[in-house]
This record gives structure tokens, C-alpha cells and sequence, in this order.
């Protein structure tokens, strides 16, 4: 593997955990704004405050690493995608800055209509963000992105690539983040709630199933260098992803929901993967490879030493925290505080 | 911001203008919670290791809350930082596509050390009750290095855009990256301590002064006392670095970059010995309303007592700085950072001869106002290094108007962000504001309106949430 190759496959494992951590956190937003009205809606609220409140800051960090090293690897081409791909992404962003203030405002809000307004904010940009996330993967993957000039920045990503590509990202990060919840429910011993939330993550699951296929057709037409390798090298991978799928719903309906998180994380997993290999040798798909995009090799260098410095500090201090809130102590809403 | 329509170009891309003013809220903005995220860790743990090891109750039950408003900070610091990050792009393309792999490194490394501050952050703030005490207490160690690492890590990036180091242009081609040489470029070191110590005199003013405003409401017990003194005890010691590490980084501006140093010093022409101009304004190319002190610029700004300061007449027109708001903002800085210093050294001095200055009503609104004049004080050197370097976004490397974006639309982006950050600034206020009442009211753990400590308000809502189930929220 070149230099550059290592490199941009550090930073699409980058993409991999955002799409995987990042994204059943964005999922979770789904869940809380139809969870109904205050009373009813309560124990399912708190439950998500508990269940990301912990970790959605470090895995928010994963979207840093990847535009950190996308720019400093890739000077040019990132700049090429912020510049023809600025509306979806400063719409992204705009969902990423209202989701994380309004979390951390709900939690600590006085009054009930204060949290509502602060909950409605965070559940609906939790819902924007991976949409458009998702619709900037669909622009780059089906070859809109111009390396030089401006391309244009409406048709960039108004297709069904892009359409297709938010909804996709949508879908999987509730899916995700169904099945993470419907299991956090049972071990914080809220049956009720896991009844719940297993009925919406299957019908979830089912409308993300459904909407795969019917993309497959659409980006054919629309990304042909993509498909053509979804279909080829990729296509392993796909077939993984549905077997993952549907190994998931099954999992769901026998309550076994454990094990579903883990078929879950797998059938994402090869989603977002089959993505990467379907548009590899391509940095933005027709318009410049991994290899030409290369910045400094002093510089991809240097990013590699940082990719061993994560591994070496971040990785285990991340394991400690997802330990953590899967430990018994952890497993309670709330802490058994001493007397005051 | 009114700083920055002040730097109007004509000739610029469309996109500069307002690239330009959203770069200025949205750093100006992050820049204080930044502060807080690289020095109240620090400030936590004094507390909660004393309350620990002395099995003190109020010294553990501030510690309880600070973390609890800790985590209302730190999570807007984090969102309007990732704003940084995707502006770096989206306004200045011109910027990072020619020299992304050159000052890229030193934010790769950020990255690492925001990981370790967020990692850890959610362990301390819901450790509580959960982990051993002690090892809880140690959560906070990882984060004020990350404080530290972070802050060396940005700051070497504004550095080498005052430095520029690591690299060669030939033929207007970017050759020869050395991303090491950039990132400890000569400017690195001096930039991040003041700038790391800047942040301790932000954040330290501010709490202390925030408990200075309960004792002037008359809350005077062991409680408010702590409060205030544990952050003004950091607040102290960075009040009587700064005006030293100031100094020598002036002197080295002064080395590297004339015309930011003409225009701190409103020097028309070159002087040796220069005067000191305290105040005034350059109409007109003359000075007018300034305090002229003869010699003392020299020895301030050169360490001499006769060697020049070059003058805005030998640098060319198109190259200068605009001179009143960089002259304006650095001197204002230096003035409020002189108070500061003074006024701790004061505090401590009448301690020493047994006069507690808190009993005094006049030195607690002093206290009070501390704070805001701490944050003035980052904001206007920000405003002073920031302009000072203009007209460059890379000095004698690249033009502010070849970074920006060419994109007219960056109008509405601005609007956008106003409104964001107006939003987001009134949330946390009223958020804050509410849990300082709630707290003093009596509750502890501040439960969520809607989660099962808040059962009255539950009660209370049945009725008309019951009728309204399903219809949202």
C-alpha cells in the first residue's frame, strides 16, 4: 500500500467509527422526538440523556479527526469539497452545533417547556446532520465534485445519489441507535421501554432495508464508476451488510438484543466500507485519485505517527469509557449518592 | 463584529467580507470556552482533591457543581470549536488548499488531545458516586494536559501564520514541507504560554468574580469564600506571568514583523529612542491625543534605551496594518493586563498585612468586574495580533484576499452563524442562570424536568401532556 493509500485508509476508518459512534448518537434523535408528550415520553428521554451523555463527545471527535486529516493529507481536494459542497455542510453543521448545545441545555433546564424547546432542537438536528452528511458522501461518490473551480452548489448534491445517500444515513444511525437503546432499556430493567423501542427499531430496520434496495437502481444510473464497483469488488461486502441486516431485525423480533447491537454494528460497518472500496482508487470519484490528491510526504508521514499516537492513547482510554458505562454502577440512571 | 468591517476591502473576493466577520464571532466566541476547557479542569481538582483528602463537605460540593456547569461549557465549546474547524475550509479554501499539509499537522495533534478531553470528561462528569473517589479525582489529570497539548497545538498554527516556517515557494509552487518545522516554528513557544496563561486569567477572574457578586449579595460563608479564592489564587499567579511573557513575545514581534510593531506603537516614523504613544489615534497620517512619553517605547518594545522602532513609512502602503484598531486593541490589552497584575498584588499585600480586602464592598465590585475585563483583555489581543498581521493571512506568504472564499452566499452563512451563536449564548445564560438558582434554593443534583426526580412537575404536566400524548413536544 502507498503512503497516500495508508494514509486515507486511516482516515476513512475515521469515517467508519463517526458513522458507527457518531452516528447511533445521532440516531437516538429519532426515538426522542417521538417519544410523545412529557409524561410519557420521560423514561425514554432520560434514558438517551444516560445512554450518550457519556460518550457523545468523544465520539463526536471522530468528525475532527477525519476533516483534520482530509485537509492536511488532501489540502486540495478538501478544498474543493468545501467549496462546492458548502451548503449541505454548513446545514450539517448547523445540526451538529444545535444538537450538542441543546443536549447539554435539556438536561440542566429549569422547567418542562424550557426542555421541550431545547429537546425538540436536538432531536430535530440530530436528525439533519446525518442527512446531510450523507448527501456530501453522495456527492463525492458519484463524481460532482470539480477539483478546480466551483462546482455547482445546488445540483452538487440535489440527486438521488446524494437524496439517497442522507436517507441511507439516516436510516442506519437509527437503526443503530434503536438497538443500542431497546438494549440499554433491559439493563437498566425497563422492560416497558425495551418493548417499545424494539417495535419502532424493527419497523426502523425494515424502512432502511427497504430503502437500500430501492436506492440500488437509482445510483446505478446516477453513479455509474461507483456502482460499477459496488457491484464488483464491493459486492462481497454488500451482501455481508443485508445478511448483517436481517440478522439484526431477526435478533430484534427473538429479543435476543445483545447480540443484535453486534450484527448491527456489522451490517453499518460493511455499508459505509462497501462505500470506500466502491469508490476507491478515487479521492473524489472521476475527478482525482488517493494518489494524485496527496499532499507533502513529510506531512502523510506525520499523520501516520499521529494515527500511532491514537492508537496508543486514544484507543485505550475510549475502551475504559465504553467499559465503564456498560459496567454494573454505570448501568443506573441514577448514582447512588451519598446521604446529603 | 464591528472590529473587522473596519478591514472593508475594496478589492477583495466576495467572500472576504463576511469570511472575515463569521471568522472573528465564531473564534471570539469559542476562544472563552476554550479557556475553560484548558483551565477549569485544573480548578476542579484543587477543589475536589481538598475536599477529598481534608474530607471537606464545601470544597467537594463546589466541585460537584462546577462540573455539572463544566458540562454545560464544554459542550458548546466542543460544537463551536467544530465550527472552527469546518470555517478553516469553507472560508478560506485559498488557505488551506495551498498549505494544508503544511500547517495541518500540528491540528492533527489537537485532535488527539480534544479526543483525551472528551474521553475523560464524560468519565468525571458521570463518575461521580460511580468510581472509586480517588480514582474519580484523577479523571481530571488527563484533561489539564489535553489543556495544555491543545493549546500548544493551535497556538502553533496561528504561530507559523506569524512565522511561517517548514516550507519554500518556487515558482509559486509549495516545496520542501517540513510539517515538524512548522508546527515549532520560533513563534510556538512564547504564543502558547501566553496565551495558556491567558486562559488560566480568564477563567480564574471570571469564577472568583462570580463569587464576588454573591458576597456583595451578602452570601458570605465558607462556601462563596472557596469559590472565590481557589480560582483567584490561578487567577493571581497568571496576572503576574503575563505581563512578562508579554513582554518577551513583544520583543520578538518587534524582530519578526515591523509593521504589526509600528502599529502597536502608532510610530509614523522611524525613532530611536522612541516614545511611548499611550492613546490617540493616527487622522490623517498625523497623531493625534496621544501621551507622549520620550524613550520608554524603545525600552518597552526593544529592551533599549536608544534602539529604534521602524515606522509605518518604510513599509509599503498596500503591506501596512490598519494602525488604530491594531494600536487601540494592544494597548488597551496592556492597559487592563497592568491593572490585573496590580490589583492581585494588591489583594495579596493587604493580606499579608492582615487586611482582608473581601469585607471591602468597593474591592468585591472591583472583583466583579475582573472578569469581564479579563475577557476583554483575550479578545482585544486577539484583535491586536489578528489585524496587526493584516494585510497577510500568511505574513509575506499570502494575502488575506487570496484565502478567502469567492463565494457571494458567505452573507447568509454569516446571518446564520449570528443567529446560532445569539441562540446559543442566550441558552447557556439562561440554562447557567437557572442552575445557580436552583442551587441555592436547596437542590443538589438538578435533576431533568422530565426524568423521575422531577415527579411534581410530572404531576403537574399529566393533565395536559396526557391530553396532548402523541402530538409531540
Amino acid at each position: 500500500m502507498s503512503l497516500a493509500a495508508a494514509v486515507a485508509a486511516a482516515m476513512f476508518a475515521g469515517v467508519v467509527l463517526y458513522a458507527l459512534f457518531g452516528g447511533a448518537d445521532f440516531g437516538s434523535g429519532l426515538y426522542d422526538l417521538t417519544a410523545g408528550g412529557a409524561v410519557r415520553g420521560g423514561r425514554l428521554r432520560v434514558l438517551i440523556d444516560h445512554s450518550i451523555g457519556p460518550v457523545w463527545e468523544a465520539n463526536h471527535v471522530w468528525l475532527i479527526y477525519i476533516l483534520v486529516f482530509f485537509w492536511t493529507a488532501f489540502p486540495t481536494a478538501f478544498a474543493a469539497v468545501m467549496n462546492t459542497l458548502f451548503l449541505p455542510l454548513i446545514l450539517a453543521l448547523l445540526g451538529i452545533v444545535a444538537r450538542g448545545a441543546a443536549f447539554a441545555f435539556r438536561k440542566y433546564a429549569a422547567t418542562l417547556p424550557q426542555a421541550r424547546l431545547f429537546g425538540a432542537v436536538f432531536a430535530g438536528s440530530s436528525l439533519i446532520t446525518p442527512f446531510f452528511l450523507g448527501a456530501v458522501a453522495g456527492a463525492i461518490a458519484s463524481g460532482r465534485v470539480p477539483l478546480h473551480g466551483r462546482g455547482n452548489l445546488i445540483t452538487s448534491w440535489l440527486h438521488p445519489t446524494s437524496i439517497f445517500g442522507g436517507l441511507i444515513a439516516v436510516g442506519t444511525c437509527s437503526l443503530l441507535a434503536g438497538v443500542f437503546l431497546t438494549a440499554d432499556a433491559r439493563r437498566s430493567a425497563d422492560e416497558p421501554l425495551a418493548e417499545r423501542l424494539r417495535a419502532q427499531t424493527l419497523v426502523v430496520g425494515l424502512v432502511t432495508g427497504a430503502l437500500v434496495l430501492a436506492a440500488l437502481a437509482p445510483i446505478h444510473r446516477d453513479a455509474p464508476t461507483l456502482s460499477h464497483h459496488l457491484l464488483g469488488r464491493a459486492a462481497p461486502l454488500i451482501v455481508v451488510s443485508a445478511v448483517a441486516g436481517l440478522a439484526t431485525l431477526v435478533l430484534l423480533w427473538r429479543r435476543r438484543y445483545g447480540i443484535a447491537r453486534l450484527s448491527a454494528v456489522v451490517a453499518v460497518t460493511c455499508v459505509v466500507l462497501g462505500w470506500g472500496f466502491g469508490q476507491y482508487p478515487w479521492l473524489l470519484v472521476d475527478q482525482v485519485r488517493i494518489a494524485e490528491a496527496a499532499g507533502a510526504r513529510a506531512t502523510l508521514v506525520g499523520l501516520l505517527i499521529v494515527v500511532a499516537a491514537a492508537a496508543v492513547i486514544v484507543v485505550p482510554a475510549l475502551a475504559y469509557l465504553y467499559w465503564l458505562t456498560q459496567s454494573e454502577p454505570w448501568s443506573h440512571q441514577q448514582a447512588t449518592e451519598p446521604a446529603r | 463584529m464591528a472590529m473587522t468591517s473596519l478591514l472593508a476591502s475594496a478589492s477583495g473576493p466576495a467572500g472576504l467580507l463576511p469570511a472575515r466577520e463569521q471568522m472573528a464571532l465564531s473564534l471570539g466566541w469559542h476562544i472563552i470556552l476554550a479557556c475553560f476547557g484548558v483551565a477549569f479542569p485544573s480548578m476542579i481538582f484543587v477543589l475536589h482533591r481538598r475536599g477529598l483528602v481534608h474530607e471537606d463537605p464545601v470544597a467537594i460540593g463546589l466541585a460537584r457543581r462546577w462540573a455539572k456547569v463544566s458540562a454545560v461549557l464544554f459542550a458548546i465549546g466542543a460544537v463551536s470549536g467544530t465550527v472552527l474547524s469546518f470555517e478553516m475550509g469553507l472560508l478560506w479554501p485559498g488557505l488551506m488548499g495551498r498549505f494544508g499539509d503544511v500547517l495541518g499537522l500540528p491540528f492533527a495533534f489537537e485532535g488527539i488531545s480534544f479526543f483525551v478531553e472528551a474521553i475523560f470528561l464524560g468519565i468525571y462528569l458521570y463518575g461521580w458516586d460511580r468510581m472509586p473517589p480517588r480514582r474519580h479525582l484523577m479523571m481530571l489529570v488527563p484533561m489539564g494536559l489535553a489543556g495544555i497539548v491543545g493549546t500548544f497545538c493551535v497556538v502553533s498554527v496561528n504561530a507559523w501564520m506569524n512565522h511561517p516556517a517548514g516550507f519554500r515557494i518556487v515558482n509559486g509552487a509549495v516545496v520542501d514541507v517540513n510539517p515538524w518545522r512548522a508546527m515549532f516554528n520560533s513563534m510556538v513557544w512564547l504564543q502558547f504560554a501566553h496565551m495558556w496563561v491567558g486562559a488560566f486569567m480568564l477563567v480564574g477572574f471570571v469564577v472568583s468574580g462570580v463569587y464576588a457578586a454573591g458576597m456583595l449579595k451578602g452570601r458570605r460563608d465558607e462556601h462563596h469564600r472557596l469559590g472565590f479564592t481557589v480560582p483567584f489564587l490561578f487567577a493571581t499567579v497568571a496576572a503576574l506571568a503575563q505581563p512578562l511573557i508579554g513582554h518577551v513575545l513583544g520583543l520578538q514581534v518587534g524582530n519578526d514583523q515591523p509593521s504589526k510593531l509600528a502599529a502597536f506603537e502608532l510610530a509614523t516614523r522611524t525613532e530611536g529612542p522612541a516614545p511611548l504613544r499611550l492613546g490617540g489615534l493616527l487622522i490623517d497620517g498625523h497623531v493625534r491625543f496621544a501621551l507622549t512619553i520620550p524613550r520608554i517605547g524603545s525600552m518597552i518594545a526593544r529592551n533599549s534605551f536608544s534602539e529604534p522602532v521602524q515606522g509605518l513609512n518604510t513599509i509599503p502602503v498596500a503591506d501596512r496594518p490598519p494602525v488604530n484598531l491594531t494600536h487601540i486593541s494592544f494597548q488597551a490589552m496592556v492597559g487592563i493586563g497592568t491593572l490585573l497584575a496590580v490589583a492581585v498584588a494588591l489583594f495579596w499585600l493587604a493580606r499579608w498585612r492582615k487586611v482582608d480586602l473581601l469585607a471591602s464592598r468597593w474591592w468585591l465590585r472591583f472583583a466583579v468586574l475582573a472578569g469581564p475585563l479579563a475577557i476583554a483583555a483575550l479578545e482585544l489581543g486577539w484583535v491586536a495580533t489578528e489585524v496587526g498581521r493584516q494585510p497577510w493571512t500568511v505574513w509575506q506568504v499570502l494575502r488575506t484576499t487570496d484565502a478567502a472564499s469567492t463565494n457571494p452566499g458567505l452573507w447568509w452563512s454569516y446571518a446564520g452563524v449570528v443567529t446560532v451563536y445569539l441562540g446559543m449564548t442566550v441558552g447557556a445564560y439562561v440554562v447557567l442562570r437557572s442552575m445557580a438558582r436552583r442551587w441555592r434554593s436547596g437542590e443538589r443534583d438538578l435533576p431533568s424536568p422530565y426524568g423521575p426526580g422531577a415527579a411534581v412537575v410530572d404531576e403537574a404536566e399529566s393533565a395536559a401532556a396526557g391530553s396532548a400524548t402523541g402530538s409531540g413536544r
